[in-house]
């Protein structure tokens, strides 16, 4: 495919609950959205869960993919534009912005939503990565299934870890939860889960400093975060459960970020520095990072970019050319 | 599209470890999301590479046994088989990109 002259209304990269809503709010505006939903994780977080229950309007719970597949179809049929494609560069400082995908196609428009989202933390330990998908998950749900009957052990104490603990105790014939702390982080529902399930123990006050193993995972060195005293615990799989950081790489130097990475909005916008641009969705969110908090910011950018799209197209009928940008 | 040829545990010493040609083999379940938008890529690969090497699939919900000979750990895994001998695996989802310069390297 060439290079495609056209330039469109909205741009928005990314397909969580964020870059779904903005694509349906858009979509329904008739600003024809094309949707960037990346070429292996479109649907964002919400696709490696299994039930979510506090997202309002499913009383019984659904599944995360299948409300993921809702949004998607509700994004389709008002006309969003939907290439599961990543985008690997992008220039947005001028009035046409252009993103370019993996192959070399680009695409522009007046205006773009960064819904990008966020990618699971790693430990940073040296031998994390050689044993990622031999051992190491981040995906309990994805990878459980391979644990009957072994001994494993989760790191975090947030909803999540304590999520990815209690499914795995289906398999597993023990799940230990390694916690930096002497509490969950979690809510209380979840931590009442925790601790009346009788597969699942407690490793409090522990953070693991080593991973073990040749071909697979075979166990782990916990240090004491009190006393400093190393122990050893002999697992099968480690799944790691300690949050997330923004997927802002790509927009580091177009965007202003913050010092942990995340990008910077006007408060009580999702306007971010450059005219024309803004973020929604976990990008953004250092504090809430749920479905519902991200669908809301994904309806606020793109009713940003419409209003901004319908101030151009009145500047552009009332004012010279040559002052279209510095309007806004 | 060409849609893949199922593997099982049953055959996949025939299929995979006694094949002439190198064979790719992408473990799946139903429940794995990065799995169903792996397929489509794989799909595309066994239409550009299918007359070097052979595609498989197998549902690991169905055939525990290989998974756990093969060290199947995590899904999507994609293992590339030579001879009876596993000579490239992939755990997690990958783009066409990785995946085309991988196939690349075994042929």
């Amino acid at each position: 495919m060439a290079e495609t002259p056209e330039v469109r209304e909205v741009i928005i990269i990314g397909s969580g609950p964020a870059g779904y809503t903005a694509a349906i709010y858009a979509a329904r505006a008739e600003l024809k959205p094309l949707v960037f939903e990346g070429e292996i994780d479109a649907g964002g977080a919400l696709m490696n869960t299994t039930e979510v229950e506090n997202f309002p309007g499913f009383p019984e719970g659904i599944m995360g993919p299948d409300l993921m597949a809702n949004m998607r179809a509700q994004a389709e049929r008002f006309g969003a534009e939907l290439l599961a494609e990543d985008i690997a560069s992008v220039d947005l400082t001028g009035p046409v912005k252009t993103v370019t995908d993996g192959y070399g196609n680009s695409y522009s428009a007046k205006s773009v939503i960064l819904a990008a989202g966020s990618a699971y933390r790693k430990l940073g330990l040296p031998d994390e990565d050689r044993l990622s998908g031999r051992g190491v998950s981040w995906c309990a749900t994805c990878d459980g299934f391979f644990f009957k009957d072994k001994d494993i052990a989760v790191v975090g104490g947030g909803d999540s870890a304590v999520e990815e603990a209690t499914f795995l105790t289906r398999y597993a014939k023990s799940v230990t939860l390694v916690h930096r702390r002497d509490e969950l982080r979690a809510s209380k529902i979840m931590a009442a889960r925790a601790h009346n399930d009788p597969k699942l123990h407690f490793a409090w006050n522990s953070q693991v400093t080593g991973i073990h193993g040749e071909d697979s995972v075979t166990g782990l060195t916990l240090t004491d975060t009190i006393t400093g005293q190393e122990r050893q615990l002999p697992v099968q799989g480690l799944f790691i459960a300690i949050g997330h950081d923004p997927r802002s790489a790509l927009f580091a130097g177009h965007v202003d970020l913050d010092a942990e990475g995340y990008v910077k909005v006007e408060h009580g916008s999702t306007r971010t520095n450059l005219t024309g641009v803004f973020a929604c969705g976990d990008l953004v969110d250092h504090t809430y990072r749920q479905a519902i908090t991200a669908a809301g910011t994904g309806c606020q950018a793109a009713l940003d970019a419409e209003r901004f799209l319908s101030d151009l197209a009145d500047s552009s009928h009332s004012t010279p050319a040559e002052l279209i940008e510095t309007t806004v | 599209m060409a849609a893949l040829q199922d593997v099982t545990d049953a055959d996949f010493d025939e299929v995979v470890l006694r094949s002439d040609k190198p064979v790719l083999v992408d473990y799946w379940a139903d429940w794995c999301s990065p799995c169903k938008q792996l397929e489509p890529i794989i799909e595309e690969l066994a239409d550009e590479y299918g007359d070097r090497v052979t595609f498989v699939k197998m549902d690991t919900n169905a055939n525990p046994i290989t998974p756990a000979n093969s060290r199947v750990l995590g899904l999507p895994t994609i293992q590339v088989y030579a001879g009876g001998e596993l000579i490239k695996a992939f755990n997690g989802a990958k783009s066409k990109s990785v995946l085309i310069k991988a196939l690349e390297e075994c042929l």
